[in-house]
């Protein structure tokens, strides 16, 4: 099976260690992923924002880019539903949008390709798990995430209340209404604060961003990680030193 | 909608943001010069603007919020008590599916039996004809006075300006409207559009405003309520006409069905001589099957219960008994044009349960206003563009307003994908914004990003450079402040500085020293458990090393 590694372009810049837990993780379970180099952009910007031309010709060449693998793999659940539940819309459009591998999120790939929830990690920390709207709804992964959090060396797995409201992000949401997307962060910062979590964990680095962005400016006493980065962890002296 | 309806389209919008008016001469082409710099386009404010004010009231969004959660509760729980909550919801959506597919047909029948019935059927093609009729039809004979039970079809018409204008006294039948109209709120009010208000002020309104009220009356919630209906319920008994809205109208008998908890609907229906109907023509169906499923929805969507508290229906005069006089004016005011867009016509299947409003994160925030009509939340965002047009500011920013959670969609009980009718909006919105000959700002950058990331060399050397002015930025890990556009993320967000390398150049570095190990191709996983140390690992131990936050 030739697994292809889609790294969002949000992550490749400003969360690289995200990608490169991924590759951790899925080479420690015996899997060789290619990551093909020629790999930009969903388009999934474009797409919410209404450029749907541009958002046509990115899910082209996303198509052309990985028409060599059986299957992908990406660490962003946004960028999976855009290929799963947006291309084929785009598809009237351009073509080559409707010839595209199976795209399936972090967890999907753990939980029902690899048949595992216990990646052999460990992290002794305490955690709380933000479910992202576009995992949730357009993805429903459910549980898996949690599955695998659960199966983590040492980690506390702290409820959050009120998991499934949105975070506020929403794209260029995040700039177009700043003011009600930053009020929607507030509450969720305030929920994460209820958990006494030191850790907010999710499927999603643009939701992290926002969530991660809010905290950094209230100095909250919380820090965004991916859920990749947590099951790459082997609980060693770096998992304290996360600055 | 016509400038003439908005009397806020002669000024400047910008209230809120507290930026002054352009500066020195106007050009022609000054508008294009402030685009996208604070300069607002005139009309009624966009979206974001009105939000901005809107989010400063804390006592209502506390109240709001809390009210959200009840109703949430409630829904939660008249879901959870319908055995066959899916099936039930897909009969509804097949329901309002059907019903919108043959429209023309249903209307006509609708008509053939409404006549037949005794009752006067008439067409309004938009909001100023629909005004115009029902004017015309309640002032008939010298009538000074007319009492109206809630319909969300007459705020959205603005009916009370116009009756009031043709010499007819509007006296409000439901407690929520006397509450708006003592408090003089617009049609847009919340209380108008949820059937709720603010406890406080409501209580204040009705003791210190509501006409023949005792002086002393105790500002207990009964002793208010209770003065409420009766002056409410005076009106009734001595109204010589009733307007009342329509939740649907049945084809094969011609008649109104009209859902409600206060029971008004019922009086208009029932004492006064004459009876006008006002109804969007989305509302028709063809058959009573269809509402045994879309009633037992709407009361469980709307109020978590089995069946609405009182459901009034009427076909005609009956001679003898009640009103003698009965009409229905026919609305479109933008539904036919709604209904030929594929993918957005879906909109048209609402039954204004309000479910979605109460799940929604924007809405809970910005309440009702700044959705500027009575269809608020998401589906007002996905429904107001579709009626108005997008050509003002605000209605063209209205399917924006929304990040595309999906919650809405999920409580949906007639299966409308409002995220789905929203992309399609935006899509709209921008192409109609191509058409000018200068493009905007967006527009540019999303056009440039495109040619950047349709080639991977320009996509690495873009990261590379907005990588190092990042770090340039950057003040102890993280960046407090971007400029421009950009600055509205910082306004009170920080965003992590960059790191030196992405990861497509560690993946490169990576590939190149497994090369020259001899490791053969790219990545076997179980040869170099661990990670290469050469390259600091693949980040496994490190879990969060220069991470989000400090």
């Amino acid at each position: 099976m030739r697994i292809g590694l889609f790294v969002a372009c949000l992550t490749d810049t400003l969360y690289p260690g995200t990608a490169r837990a991924t590759v951790r993780v899925l080479e420690r379970l015996g899997y060789t992923v290619r990551f093909p180099r020629e790999q930009t952009c969903c388009g999934q910007a474009h797409h919410t924002s209404g450029y749907r031309r541009e958002a046509a010709a990115l899910a082209g060449r996303f198509a052309d880019v990985f028409a060599g693998c059986d299957l992908v793999v990406t660490p962003s659940a946004s960028c999976a539903a855009m290929v799963r539940t947006g291309y084929p819309h785009l598809a009237r459009r351009e073509p080559r949008a409707g010839r595209v591998p199976r795209v399936l999120e972090l967890s999907e790939f753990l939980v029902d390709v690899a048949g595992v929830t216990d990646v052999g990690a460990s992290f002794p920390h305490r955690v709380t798990y933000h479910p992202t709207c576009q995992s949730l709804r357009a993805l429903e992964v459910g549980d898996r995430p949690l599955r695998l959090l659960r199966a983590v060396r040492g980690l506390e797995l702290a409820e959050l209340p009120a998991a499934e409201e949105c975070c506020g992000f929403g794209g260029t949401f995040a700039w177009k209404n700043a003011d009600t997307s930053v009020a929607i962060v507030a509450d969720k910062v305030r929920h994460i604060g209820e958990t006494r979590a030191e850790v907010v964990c999710a499927v999603d680095d643009a939701c992290l961003a926002q969530i991660g962005g809010a905290l950094s400016r209230l100095r909250g006493g919380a820090r965004p990680l991916h859920l990749a980065e947590i099951l790459a962890s082997d609980g060693g002296a770096g998992a304290e030193a996360h600055r | 909608m016509s400038g003439a309806e908005h009397p806020g389209r002669a000024r400047r919008g910008s209230s809120g943001s507290g930026r002054p008016a352009q500066n020195g001469p106007a050009y022609p082409w000054s508008h294009l010069l402030g685009r996208g710099t604070g300069e607002r386009p005139s009309g009624p404010p966009r979206f974001a603007d009105a939000a901005r004010s809107a989010l400063g009231d804390s006592a209502v969004r506390s109240s709001r919020s809390a009210a959200a959660a009840e109703q949430r509760g409630r829904r939660e729980r008249g879901r959870g008590a319908e055995p066959a909550w899916e099936g039930l919801r897909r009969r509804a959506t097949a329901v309002r599916e059907r019903a919108l597919a043959d429209l023309e047909r249903h209307l006509t029948d609708f008509e053939k039996a409404a006549e037949a019935a005794g009752t006067r059927v008439h067409w309004a093609r938009d909001a100023a004809e629909a005004r115009r009729v029902v004017a015309r039809l309640a002032a008939a004979g010298g009538e000074r006075e007319a009492v109206r039970s809630s319909s969300a079809t007459a705020h959205e018409l603005d009916l009370d300006a116009a009756l009031r204008r043709a010499g007819v006294d509007v006296h409000e039948s439901a407690v929520a409207d006397l509450i708006a109209g003592l408090t003089g709120q617009g049609p847009d009010a919340e209380s108008r559009t949820v059937r709720r208000h603010d406890r406080a002020s409501a209580r204040s309104a009705l003791a210190r405003r509501l006409p023949g009220a005792p002086a002393d009356l105790a500002a207990r919630p009964e002793a208010l309520a209770e003065a409420a209906r009766d002056y409410l319920r005076e009106s009734l008994l001595e109204a010589r006409t009733a307007i009342t809205g329509a939740n649907a109208l049945v084809a094969e008998t011609g008649s109104v069905v009209a859902m409600e908890t206060e029971g008004n609907v019922r009086l208009g229906a029932a004492v006064p001589r004459r009876l006008i109907t006002v109804a969007g023509i989305d509302k028709v169906v063809p058959a009573w099957a269809d509402i045994a499923v879309l009633s037992r929805v709407w009361a469980r969507s709307s109020l978590g219960a089995v069946q609405a508290p009182v459901l009034s229906t009427w076909s005609g005069p009956v001679e003898g008994d009640g009103p003698q006089e009965v009409h229905v004016v026919l609305v479109d005011a933008g539904r036919t044009a709604a209904l030929g867009d594929p993918v957005g016509r879906q909109a048209l299947r609402c039954i204004r349960c309000t479910a979605c409003l109460d799940v929604c994160p924007v809405f809970e925030r910005t309440g009702a206003a700044p959705y500027g009509s009575v269809h608020a939340g998401p589906i007002g965002a996905a429904l107001t563009p579709q009626l108005r047009g997008t050509r003002s500011a605000r209605e063209a920013s209205l399917p924006f307003a929304s990040t595309l959670c999906g919650a809405c969609a999920d409580v949906c009980p007639v299966g409308v994908d409002i995220p789905e009718v929203l992309l399609e909006l935006r899509a709209r919105v921008v192409d109609e914004r191509r058409a000018n000959p200068v493009p905007t700002p967006e527009a540019l950058a999303a056009q440039s990003g495109e040619w950047v990331m349709a080639a991977e060399r320009r996509f690495a050397r873009a990261q590379r450079a907005a990588s190092r002015w990042g770090r340039l930025l950057a003040r102890g890990g993280r960046i407090r402040r971007l400029p421009g556009l950009l600055g509205r993320w910082t306004e009170a967000r920080d965003l992590p500085a960059p790191p030196a390398e992405s990861f497509r150049a560690w993946w490169a570095r990576r590939s190149r020293v497994l090369a020259v190990r001899g490791g053969g191709r790219e990545a076997d996983g179980r040869a170099r458990r661990g990670g290469p140390t050469a390259l600091g690992g693949t980040g496994g131990s490190g879990a969060g090393e220069g991470r989000r936050d400090g």
